[in-house]
């Protein structure tokens, strides 16, 4: 047996990611099928936790904020990101302030962030008040109080904090290309924007992908940020999935329609995860 | 231009800073139709940043450059009818072989038909053409820089400029490639320059040699003349392995040199013309293969006995590391030599032979 001292010293890693996550998801996934209520119990109900849940017009919301949420958040922080990183890499002047600024919003916690764009929002002394005192009396900038726009408002929010991030991501993806490369092109007569597009962004495929990952994961989880900019409101018109599954299993004492909701969302990940990875990795043999 | 149509490049006056810092001072020079030119030097010297101004990717401080009697100072480099081919090869590496030739072409909307053409012959003149489908990665480094110089040939220009491209090979195929190098300059008969840390390269391939030092040409001539008569201290010093032997001392009125132990009749020595015989503080040089030992020194102008300190044997030849009087001797004997350290030999040179270097100016005599 080799590297068997490496394999008795990740035992307590693969005990933990045993029970902790694969057998508690399993019993998350067992227990979404009972009727649990303050306490979890063992009646088990089939699909009916399923069925109301997709009943429940407050989870159809949730689920449509999310798409909403992820697709344009992942589309627009892409983008920013790449677009802030290919601009920082033509050796302007000043490039390390100018990072400091763009990842400066990534260092605060989604409750700060939440709270700021919060007022900066706020139509009583955020941009409409500006702008209306500066004479555009007429201007309403209101996205939080109007139930349309209301996850625009967060997806603002959210953009400002996570671009940085994917910006450095890029950044680091940019620098790591070739100086012969860009010579080369020039030397061939490439404009610059051909250049990152048939070039340049075709070499950083890993980086793309590990860009999205971050982004990805971030989505899914979004909740702070709504509880501290919103609530959910105005009514239910910002609600997204990961408030919908903890208010059921810690205010509303409905475990089996928050484990419900929960393997909801393990599922659409799996949607995601699954053929990315067989992509990423079962791909591979055939090389 | 008119009298300028004899030359494919020509810089006038040249000068590149950054910031206080000159890289490049007032540099000059003509590089004729289907010449072979290497520049040559120590990193730092200016050597690619020389080569990256003619390519147009290097914007100059001030003076002008011309390609074919055409002012192209400030002319974007696909525009100056250049190809380059770098160190680090540069391939665009999701395309394929004939991707990575085709892509300039195609986008300077070259006929496809014509694409295809150039493309074919291109493979059959580097042998490249069972590579055409794959992609960079798939390839050797020695086949990676043939694809790379292909790039430069389709483009079917008159000029092409190399920036050190057998540097990352490991030391057969950059033989085998250096060869290959001389072979396609012999056929295609265009202008090349190419920059080169290597002497033996640039020994090799160059009709001239340009040896650069701090941002200004040292000495520009044909490889003979760079070896056999450097123009100053630094050239003979550079050009050379094992390096050559120094020794400082004092040169009279009648061309006696004495110092470090040495006392010698330079007399049949080639001076320079135009010099007047005066006293003056000289470097003496020696280079290693025109010392003679044994039997062959009995003959020589200039004799003395030596002790061997160190052998070392490197297949065809061996060098020597003698001692006298406390100066040191490199010299280059046959490799079945049954020297060993510690014996006592004689050495000897002719005075022909030397290299005489004025002390202050380093400027040869």
């Amino acid at each position: 047996m080799k590297n068997l001292n490496a394999k008795i010293a990740s035992i307590p890693m693969i005990f933990t990611a045993l029970v902790i996550f694969v057998g508690c998801t399993a019993w998350t996934i067992y227990h979404s099928f009972t009727n649990s209520r303050l306490l979890p119990n063992n009646n088990w109900v089939g699909f009916d936790q399923y069925e109301r849940l997709w009943d429940t017009k407050r989870w159809i919301v949730s689920v449509g904020n999310l798409a909403i949420y992820g697709v344009c958040s992942l589309v627009i922080s892409v983008i920013i990101g790449f677009v802030l990183a290919a601009l920082l890499d033509r050796k302007i002047r000043f490039e390390g302030v100018f990072r400091s600024i763009f990842l400066f919003p990534f260092a605060l916690s989604f409750i700060v962030t939440g709270l700021v764009w919060q007022w900066i929002l706020n139509p009583e002394f955020g941009v409409q008040k500006v702008l209306q005192s500066l004479g555009w009396e007429n201007v309403t900038f209101d996205p939080l109080y109007n139930p349309d726009l209301v996850i625009y408002g967060i997806l603002i929010a959210g953009i400002w904090q996570g671009s940085g991030l994917i910006m450095c991501v890029m950044l680091a993806g940019l620098r790591g290309i070739d100086g012969d490369i860009w010579k080369a092109t020039r030397v061939d007569g490439i404009k610059t924007w051909k250049t990152y597009i048939f070039v340049i962004i075709p070499m950083m495929k890993p980086v793309f992908v590990t860009a999205l990952v971050l982004i990805a994961s971030g989505i899914i989880k979004v909740y702070d940020l709504v509880l501290a900019q919103t609530s959910g409101g105005p009514g239910i018109a910002s609600e997204v999935p990961a408030k919908y599954v903890y208010d059921k299993m810690f205010n509303a004492q409905n475990l089996g329609q928050g484990f419900a909701a929960s393997t909801m969302m393990l599922v659409s990940v799996a949607i995601v995860l699954i053929p990315w990875a067989y992509l990423q990795f079962g791909g591979k043999k055939n090389d | 231009m008119s009298n300028n149509m004899q030359s494919s490049i020509s810089i006038r006056d040249l000068k590149l800073s950054f910031g206080s810092f000159d890289v490049l001072k007032n540099l000059n020079l003509e590089i004729g139709k289907g010449e072979f030119l290497v520049l040559l030097g120590s990193s730092g010297c200016g050597k690619s940043t020389l080569l990256n101004c003619i390519a147009g990717l290097l914007d100059v401080t001030d003076g002008q450059i011309f390609i074919n009697g055409k002012n192209v100072t400030w002319e974007e480099p696909s525009d100056r009818g250049i190809g380059m081919v770098f160190q680090s090869y540069a391939l665009y590496p999701q395309m394929t072989v004939k991707g990575n030739l085709a892509f300039g072409l195609k986008n300077a909307k070259v006929p496809k038909a014509e694409i295809e053409k150039r493309i074919a012959r291109t493979a059959e003149v580097l042998q490249i053409e069972s590579l055409l489908t794959r992609k960079p990665a798939a390839l050797s480094g020695g086949q990676r820089q043939r694809v790379a110089i292909g790039r430069a040939l389709v483009r079917h220009v008159d000029v092409f400029l190399f920036d050190e491209p057998l540097s990352n090979l490991d030391a057969k195929l950059r033989a085998d490639l250096r060869v290959e190098i001389k072979r396609l300059h012999h056929q295609l008969k265009n202008t090349m320059i190419y920059v080169t840390h290597d002497q033996v390269e640039a020994m090799t391939l160059a009709d001239r040699i340009a040896i650069m030092k701090g941002g200004v040409v040292m000495q520009l001539d044909s490889p003979s003349i760079i070896y056999n008569r450097p123009a100053n201290k630094y050239v003979a010093d550079f050009i050379g392995s094992p390096a050559m032997n120094f020794y400082q001392g004092t040169l009279d009125k009648d061309n006696n040199f004495r110092g470090d132990g040495l006392s010698l009749s330079v007399t049949g020595y080639p001076f320079e013309e135009g010099r007047v015989a005066q006293n003056q503080q000289v470097w003496l040089g020696i280079r290693p293969e025109h010392i003679r030992s044994a039997d062959a020194a009995q003959q020589c102008a200039v004799q003395m006995g030596a002790i061997v300190e160190l052998v070392e044997p490197m297949g065809s030849d061996t060098q020597i590391w003698s001692v006298v009087d406390k100066q040191n001797y490199r010299f280059r004997v046959d490799g079945q030599t049954e020297m060993t350290e510690g014996d006592s030999i004689r050495i000897g040179f002719d005075p022909e032979n030397l290299s005489l270097f004025d002390r202050d100016s380093e400027l040869r005599l």
